[in-house]
């Protein structure tokens, strides 16, 4: 079993995810080149799929490439692109590569991305999908045709603890626990509070016990950057407080990782939180400073 | 468009701006419609709800989703709806657009799923052009091959 699966059910220790960054050409070599740095601290990595809307080397390739390079891959599917029979045929399909771990999304609209003249499918929705591909770890398809031998999937979900209206994510973090997720990743925010007050109402109805909480963590180093998710990113709030802190600091890569740091062991703290999910804009080694800086012993160190 | 279709289409697009899927759950939606959210979500909103409580794609509306969780819960709506606002609803039947919700509603079929969906199963049915390959001739396709086919 994998480490990732092995630690979101037993929690013996905080659990590192992280987001693998787009790969646009190259050989698995350009993969590899990714991957190294950052393998040895994370216990999974997310094979994302066309994140923002924007085309890249799909999800299911690249999860099969992180699985040959030796990592535990999560294959994101977001419901925009595919309708159910090619989803389904996605996660049939990778699993066949020993990609079981899942990740079911509602997806960034299509408008969001370089090609907002494309048609959005969205057949599924989020709950929907996690359901299908609760399905398919029980040997069917949505038809009812069998599915033999049912492959042995790990699945999960994300939700939005930061967007309103806020006591509805509980609620919906419930949905996708009830219809099959095992664990939710978080989408990137900047405001514990609310984080907590997520987390409590998972502990309250129980989801945080069943399904592990893995908020993220966003890696950037300019004033710039964040002034982007703040504005462009439905969804994502910074507050102004932080925006300025970094922006009026003398060394702006270091006080985003400070901030960084900080919230990552602000939402550690938090009773119901599993472990992180980390994004790396940066890609200048500062995931494995964070995870060493919090303490965490990831895949490698761990074995 | 038939009769009811178009009446349906006549009292729900002017009130609900009702998409006519053929499989109505407004009761549930505090009587906001689902088919109107960009994305046709129909289990909640995305994680692009701004924080005005605005839609991630039309920034200029609010998401239909904050609208009904608040209307779905208003003290005015009757509980027996209001419990199953949080169901997990079903994939979209497509096969309905168009179509009737009300008489969908009479008939059942709006609440018929795919077996999957409900946890049975079904042993492999034969599917007869699956093994054709390339049929050069249409010929020698059997009779009633296209309209097996078709939606019934």
């Amino acid at each position: 079993m994998s480490t990732f699966r092995q630690l979101v059910e037993t929690r013996t220790r905080p659990i590192v995810t992280a987001e693998f960054p787009s790969i646009d050409g190259g050989t698995l070599d350009t993969v590899k080149a990714k991957l190294d740095p950052i393998l040895p601290y994370v216990d999974a990595i997310n094979a994302t799929d066309n994140p923002a809307a924007h085309a890249h080397a799909s999800n299911v390739s690249i999860a099969i490439a992180l699985k040959i390079l030796g990592a535990d891959p999560i294959l994101q599917v977001v419901c925009r692109d595919k309708n159910r029979i090619a989803a389904q045929a996605d996660v049939v399909g990778a699993a066949l590569h020993g990609v079981t771990n899942l990740c079911a999304l509602t997806g960034d609209d299509v408008t969001a991305g370089d090609e907002p003249q494309a048609r959005r499918v969205f057949d599924l929705d989020g709950p929907q999908l996690v359901r299908v591909m609760d399905g398919l770890r029980q040997g069917r398809y949505v038809s009812g045709r069998k599915l033999e031998p049912a492959p042995d999937l790990f699945v999960g979900a994300v939700e939005n603890p930061f967007a309103p209206p806020h006591h509805y994510r509980v609620e919906r973090a419930l949905l996708k626990a009830d219809a099959g997720a095992r664990f939710l990743q978080l989408q990137i925010g900047y405001e514990p509070d609310k984080l907590a007050a997520f987390a409590s109402g998972c502990v309250e109805n129980g989801v945080a016990q069943r399904t592990a909480l893995l908020p993220s963590i966003c890696l950037t180093k300019s004033a710039k950057a964040l002034e982007f998710m703040h504005d462009r990113v439905p969804g994502i709030v910074v507050p102004d407080a932080l925006r300025r802190r970094v922006a009026l600091s003398s060394d702006v890569a270091e006080e985003s990782y400070q901030v960084a740091f900080e919230l990552a062991q602000a939402f550690l703290a938090t009773p119901g939180v599993a472990g992180l999910h980390v994004t790396d804009f940066r890609h200048d080694g500062s995931l494995a400073r964070l995870v060493t800086d919090l303490g965490l012993s990831g895949s490698a160190s761990a074995a | 468009m038939k009769l009811l279709p178009l009446v349906e289409d006549t009292v729900k697009g002017a009130v609900w701006d009702c998409r006519m899927c053929g499989q109505c759950v407004l009761h549930s939606t505090g009587w906001t419609c689902p088919m109107t959210c960009p994305k046709t979500l129909r289990n909640g909103p995305c994680g692009g709800v701004r924080e005005d409580g605005h839609c991630e794609v039309k920034p200029e509306m609010p998401c239909i989703w904050t609208k009904a969780e608040k209307r779905s819960h208003h003290p005015l709506n009757p509980g027996f709806w209001g419990k199953h606002f949080s169901d997990l609803r079903p994939p979209v039947d497509n096969q309905l657009r168009g179509t009737a919700s009300w008489a969908n509603l009479v008939t059942g079929r709006d609440r018929e799923v795919p077996e999957g969906w409900e946890g049975r199963t079904h042993e492999e049915l034969e599917v007869p052009w699956s093994s054709l390959g390339e049929v050069d001739d249409v010929r020698a396709l059997d009779e009633g091959f296209h309209t097996r086919t078709e939606i019934g």
